[in-house]
């Protein structure tokens, strides 16, 4: 066979001379790896997502909400037994042995005022344990106390986002902001943790005690009631019985007896998000096989390309076999051509699939991750598509008889 | 032992319901450093008995040895390399590639014999500055004159050291003068390289530039004698 740089030099040559009908072939494979390296970017990106997600919300979580999820969706109980309160939050606490932290949630949006500036955020009343139970931490002052709870102080701690929009420099800690009018001091601003999945800024919240809210910032038909309870287990190991606990206690506190359903529902919120990931990960092969068909048909076109060009240079491949080219070379030279095609294409491809995945991402906030695997997968895709659809047509040049080829007009 | 020796050689060609008899029982015996012409009106067989004599293309009938060997039996690929090694061929259109310059087509023989880039070009250079083509290596087919072009394609053909050279109607595209100058080309290889040359040609002046002339009708020999030379 003869030498590879030769031939891709003979192949580069062939293709030159025709650049446009090349560059429209190549097209097909610059539009097919492009948009394969896009699709698994928004894939991988949702996945990654999702796992930063997982491990922002903190692990071995459990979230008890009211109501109960029947297969038909979510049925709201009724009357006062179907409320979790304040007091089932603290019965979680005390004595379920399998629970490490337990936050209980009221939460509101609203306009919370310092000196001119001003901000609307999402306020959560909750407990102490909301640190842990987020797996958060404070960058400067501290958490709530038990006090804070008993007697409803007015201290708030703010996330990140919060603390830029209305301070701007000036330590907020011993600050005071209002919010719905109420004043409140600040405590404590908690560690920025960034985006969440569905793209909320998860740094923008203001923390008090759930106390104060359900008093002065959420109104609530039902005194003490909370909107929903989040539960940590003390380890990964510890979340069935946790689970378990925490259902047994409430069924006894709202004394539903064996018969009656519950007017609560206890849900793993880890394995949930697993589902998520997963489903994540289904998408992005979905999108990735999809985008395939394009490199797909970018390959048949690459072959339809290659047909004509051999048949156009028939007497070409006549004059190569008469001065001594045997089959291989015959046809490693069209197979050499498709190649380079479709590598060609291949690399403006992978430009064109990463410009697409930035793109993406600046224009609807998602993350895109365009990872080194997807781009040697694309890559290597292409050249198998030249390897495979520039095959047929080599073969027919190869099968050509020299004396005929010759004559050929 | 005769370089080329054909032994009742046939071809037929079948169009449809005709066959046609290209060639019939050609026997005939040229050896090493001969010059030897091949005449005949057209369609006598020519061109025929040339491309089996460069296995282009395989007899019907008959035996064609080649330096002892008998070609009838090879494969493709086979035949692919005896062309490339022992036969250098000179077409009436040139034959050369389109869009590559005058060195790589010399060099094609010599890519499809594995010779490294670096040989390759030493010797394409040699064989376009034996023919007087110095300073035209970088220049494609359609920037030289069909004289130039048909000597392009003779450094093709002799750039492997080919024992043998095959030209079917070589100046048939040529004027007067570039055929004479092409003619004294072949005749100084065939005497100085001991090349055997075997061509085809209309015209008796050309034909008399050689030892030998053949003369073909309807797809036999009719004649074959030696040129006196005046
Ligand atoms: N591929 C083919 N199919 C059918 N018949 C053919 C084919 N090639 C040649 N022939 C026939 O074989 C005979 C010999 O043809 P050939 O080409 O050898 O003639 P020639 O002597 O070279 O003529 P010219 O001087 O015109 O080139 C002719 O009758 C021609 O029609
Ligand atoms: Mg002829």
């Amino acid at each position: 066979m003869i030498n590879v740089n030769s031939t891709f030099k003979i192949a580069l040559r062939a293709l030159w001379v025709n650049k446009m009908r090349s560059f429209l072939t190549m097209l097909g494979i610059i539009i097919g790896v492009g948009a394969v390296i896009t699709m698994l970017a928004v894939g991988t990106g949702a996945s990654q997502k999702i796992s930063e997600q997982i491990a922002s919300v903190g692990s071995n979580l459990l979230i008890v909400i009211p109501g109960s999820i029947t297969q038909g969706g979510i049925r709201m109980g009724s009357g006062s037994h179907s409320t979790l309160t304040r007091n089932d939050a603290e019965a979680i606490e005390k004595e379920c042995s399998a629970v490490s932290a337990v936050a209980p949630f009221v939460n509101t949006a609203a306009q919370v005022v310092y000196g001119n500036q001003n901000w609307a955020t999402g306020i959560f009343g909750t407990s102490p344990g909301i640190l842990e139970v987020k797996d958060c931490t404070l960058v400067t002052g501290r958490n709530f106390t038990d006090q804070d709870i008993r007697s409803a102080t007015k201290v708030c701690i703010l996330g990140q986002t919060v603390v830029d929009n209305l301070f701007g420099g000036i330590d907020p800690i011993g600050q005071i902001v209002r919010i719905k009018k109420v004043p409140f001091t600040v405590i404590g601003v908690l560690e920025p943790k960034g985006q969440s999945i569905m793209g909320q800024d998860q740094d923008d919240v203001i923390y008090i005690p759930l106390t104060t809210a359900q008093k002065k910032i959420v109104a609530t038909h039902v005194p003490g009631m909370v909107r929903s309870i989040m539960v940590k287990a003390r380890s990964a190991d510890d979340m069935a019985l946790a689970e378990k606990q925490v259902t047994e206690l409430l069924r006894q506190r709202h004394r539903s007896g064996p018969s009656k359903e519950d007017d609560f529902t206890v849900r793993n919120l880890s394995q949930m998000m697993q589902v998520a990931e997963q489903s994540a990960r289904v998408m992005t092969i979905l999108l990735g096989a999809i985008a395939s068909i394009s490199l797909l048909i970018g390959g048949i076109g690459i072959m339809n390309i290659m047909l004509v060009s051999v048949t156009e240079r028939t007497r070409e491949i006549g004059i190569r076999m008469a001065i001594g080219a045997k089959t291989w070379d015959i046809r490693i030279q069209f197979i050499i051509e498709a190649l380079t095609l479709s590598l060609i294409g291949g690399i403006f491809g992978i430009i064109l699939g990463i410009t697409g995945s930035s793109l993406i991402s600046i224009l609807t906030e998602w993350t895109t991750v365009v990872s080194p695997l997807s781009i040697i997968m694309a890559f290597g895709f292409s050249g198998f598509v030249g390897i495979f659809f520039g095959f047929y047509p080599a073969y027919k040049a190869s099968l050509l008889n020299p004396i005929d080829a010759l004559r050929y007009e | 032992m005769a370089l080329i020796e054909t032994r009742n050689l046939s071809k037929f060609y079948f169009v449809g319901d005709n066959v046609v008899h290209a060639l019939e029982n050609i026997s005939v015996r040229i050896n090493a450093g001969e010059f030897v012409s091949i005449m005949g009106p057209s369609g006598s067989g020519k061109s025929t008995f040339m491309n089996l004599i460069g296995c282009l293309d395989q007899q019907t009938g008959g035996d064609y040895l080649l330096d002892g060997t008998s070609i009838g039996d090879l494969d493709k690929d086979n035949l692919a390399e005896i062309r490339n090694r022992k036969i250098g061929f000179v077409f009436q259109g040139f034959n050369l590639l389109p869009r590559t310059s005058a060195l790589e087509n010399v060099e094609l023989p010599l890519l499809y014999n594995h010779i490294t880039a670096k040989e390759r070009k030493k010797r394409a250079m040699n064989a376009l500055a034996r023919l007087g083509l110095q300073g035209r290596e970088d220049h494609n087919p359609n920037q030289l004159s069909g004289g130039q072009q048909q000597r392009v394609a003779i450094a093709r053909a002799l750039v492997n050291d080919a024992p043998v050279i095959l030209a079917d109607e070589p100046t048939g595209n040529l004027d007067t003068k570039t055929s004479v100058e092409i003619m004294e080309l072949f005749v100084q290889l065939n005497s100085e390289a001991q090349t055997t040359i075997i061509l085809v040609t209309h015209e008796q002046d050309i034909a008399e530039f050689s030892k030998r002339i053949i003369r073909f009708l309807d797809g036999h020999i009719v004649s074959d004698v030696p040129v006196v030379k005046k």
